[in-house]
């Protein structure tokens, strides 16, 4: 076997890719935590619905329909769960929150299995990014190249409105001592409600990001829950830099464990967060100082 | 000697009541929630259809009674105890996962109620796990595969890479393959089996098959991770170079339209494909088609055939469990996937297998088949058993 500069090139985009995808997954979850102390564990589910939104947009007004009414149409399940559910758990415990979530789980599940069947959907990459471009001496899918520049832009996005902005600050405030920012006129309940939204709706945009790569499973919430998991304990809750880094970690150490160790690949990972729990738990970057 | 007593004796009250109409009790245990609930759907279409096909052949009427599964072994095990403890089934017919087949095995042999197979493929469900109450008519993982590699190197193809999902499944589709290709002359480059369910991109796995010096790749992947690795496989471009053949399942009609025109050009071998080209196959396709206005997969064919053959069972005289478990081990009939017999030595079933290319069709993809294989017996496997009772 030989490996030339250009395989550890196109393993380097895969790995990039697989953090970006993730990125957009996990930085919604993280934000909310860290904002809300909520764990909000249908995430994944609201990403299957993303998915799943997407696939019947894409069959009626083209791919770019789902890509952006998606995020949107998850965004109202997200005020319907938070005006329905999550308002009312704001004051209960950990426990009961993730109990609550994980049980959403199971309903959304079958709600999809329900409105969309067993059979799996798919999605066709559009026209414009289709085919492959020759990046870096390799061959590299437009569509895998596009899910990479997506995830560089949101993470742009998301660091301006945090560092630079009225409102990022109130974010800023709020995770780190909410008590405190409500004296200081801040309306904490209608940023978390804010938030809440914007983090759905980035579930729901990696959801459709993704059906075109995977497949459109009912399943697909629960496959990817624990690898966002993964991610924001490495990179430490609430925080945006904790979000990138443990994508990052998260990709290159799937992609480079499945080529350089194939029989621990499914370990690696696993070993990688128990290593960050007992050195640092509180993640690498985390959200308060 | 008993058991000929046995089986005399029941035999002559089976004659001396010929004219009653008797009613014989079946448990479908499918799965019909979980991520094999499609499959489930297929499997109980399938069933019923023969039913309603062949059923008139015989005085007997079936009751059906259906439990779910779903896919949890634990919840398989107390299904099937209500099955043959409460409802007191004469038969069951069904299981998807080969995990929930090994939960119940132990039950059905203990209480020795027959059970017809209807997908579960695990190898050693016909080897050193056989039992004779248990008769399998779907395929068994190596089956599927073995002929694959005789074929390939056939085709002048030389060096493999292979791929697939990390558990008892892939592994035993693989070593099928990888047995006879290396037998035949071939020459395996690299393997990789990638983590069950929770692999989402096969990105890395094709880098290294690109690398490889391969000549060709052969997978088996199912469902989801079947549609992803399809897509993605097409979408890296190395479908010209590096010609993508594998286990059937990849591209079952279940979902190859899911899959699109990454699947076109697969190269694949199954027992079954909608397209073959026989009169009881355009009658079955048919029938499924009025039924569910579907083209019938694999897993429909399962159903189908475990139906047909608890028919051709009761045609023959049984009437009870053990009556039903002799007389299923020695079914055969020209089926939708051509001539289908039960291996005594196994209880597995015997079957020709066809590699199909995916094409394009009017109206979708659809299956060309490139070749019939000849049906072979698995090997025994461990299997010890005696044999049935001629009736």
């Amino acid at each position: 076997m030989s490996h030339d500069l250009g395989f550890w090139t196109l393993q380097a985009l895969n790995a990039l890719q697989l953090s970006m995808l993730l990125f957009l997954l996990s930085i919604g979850l993280t934000v909310i935590f860290g904002l809300m102390h909520f764990v909000n564990l249908a995430h994944g589910s609201l990403y299957a619905l993303g998915a799943y939104f997407a696939a019947s947009l894409a069959a009626v007004g083209g791919y770019w329909a789902g890509f952006f009414l998606a995020p949107v149409a998850v965004a109202g399940v997200g005020v319907l769960l938070y005006s329905g559910l999550i308002r009312r758990m704001r004051k209960s415990g950990p426990m009961a929150q993730v109990l609550v979530t994980f049980g959403l789980i199971f309903a959304l599940l079958d709600l999809t299995r329900i409105i969309w069947g067993d059979l799996a959907l798919a999605i066709e990459v559009p026209a414009l990014l289709d085919g492959r471009v020759a990046l870096l001496g390799v061959e590299y899918p437009t569509y895998r190249l596009f899910v990479i520049a997506l995830g560089a832009v949101i993470f742009a996005g998301l660091a301006f409105v945090l560092g630079r902005t009225q409102i990022g600050a109130m974010i800023r405030a709020g995770v780190d001592n909410d008590a405190m920012a409500a004296c200081l006129g801040i309306n904490v309940e209608r940023l978390f409600f804010m938030v809440f939204c914007v983090g759905c709706a980035l579930a729901g945009l990696a959801g459709a990001v993704a059906a075109p790569l995977l497949s459109v499973t009912p399943d697909m919430g629960l496959q990817i829950l624990i690898p966002t998991l993964i991610v924001i304990v490495i990179g430490g809750l609430g925080s945006l830099r904790g979000a990138v880094a443990g994508s990052l970690i998260f990709g290159f150490v799937q992609t480079f464990g499945a080529v350089l160790a194939p029989q621990l690949a499914s370990v690696l990972i696993y070993a990688l967060l128990a290593a960050v729990l007992v050195i640092k738990p509180v993640g690498l970057f985390p959200a308060k100082g | 000697m008993k058991r000929a007593i046995l089986a005399a004796l029941g035999l002559a009250t089976g004659l001396a009541v010929p004219a009653t109409a008797q009613d014989i009790k079946v448990g479908l245990l499918l799965p019909f929630s979980g991520v094999y609930a499609a499959l489930g759907n297929d499997i109980e279409a399938g069933f019923a259809t023969a039913l309603e096909q062949f059923g008139a052949e015989t005085e007997t009427t079936f009751e059906i009674i259906r439990e779910d599964t779903e896919v949890k072994p634990p919840v398989a095990l107390g299904k099937a105890k209500k099955l043959i403890l409460q409802d007191k089934v004469d038969v069951m017919a069904g299981i998807v996962s080969s995990g929930v087949l090994g939960a119940v095995r132990d039950m059905v042999h203990g209480a020795g109620v027959p059970l017809i197979v209807a997908n579960a493929g695990n190898d050693e469900a016909t080897g050193a796990a056989c039992s004779p109450y248990i008769t399998r008519m779907s395929f068994s993982n190596g089956q599927v595969n073995r002929p694959m590699g005789q074929w390939m190197y056939d085709q002048g193809i030389r060096k493999v890479y292979t791929l697939a999902p990390d558990y008892a499944a892939g592994r035993q589709m693989i070593d099928g393959f990888v047995q006879t290709f290396t037998a035949a002359g071939g020459e395996i480059v690299g393997q990789e089996f990638t983590p069950f369910q929770k692999t989402q991109d096969f990105g890395p796995y094709m880098a290294q098959a690109k690398s490889s010096g391969a000549e060709a790749v052969f997978v088996f992947y199912a469902g989801g991770e079947a549609i992803s690795f399809v897509k993605q496989y097409d979408s890296f471009g190395l479908k010209a170079d590096l010609p993508l053949y594998g286990s059937g399942f990849l591209t079952s009609p279940l979902y190859v339209n899911a899959e699109g025109p990454a699947a076109e050009g697969v190269i694949t071998a199954l027992h079954y494909v909608p397209t073959i080209d026989s009169p009881a196959n355009a009658t079955f396709v048919e029938a499924f088609k009025a039924k569910t206005g579907r083209i019938p997969s694999e897993f429909a064919v399962h159903g189908y055939d475990a139906g047909r053959a608890l028919i051709e069972a009761v045609k023959a005289g049984a009437t009870d469990r053990e009556s039903l478990a002799n007389a299923l081990r020695q079914v055969r009939f020209d089926g939708p996937r051509g001539a289908l017999s039960i291996d005594p030595a196994t209880n597995n079933i015997v079957q020709p297998i066809y590699v199909y290319e995916t094409v394009a069709g009017e109206g979708g993809l659809t299956q060309k088949v490139l070749a019939q294989l000849p049906a072979e017996a698995d090997p025994a496997n461990g299997c010890e058993m005696a044999a049935p009772v001629s009736n």
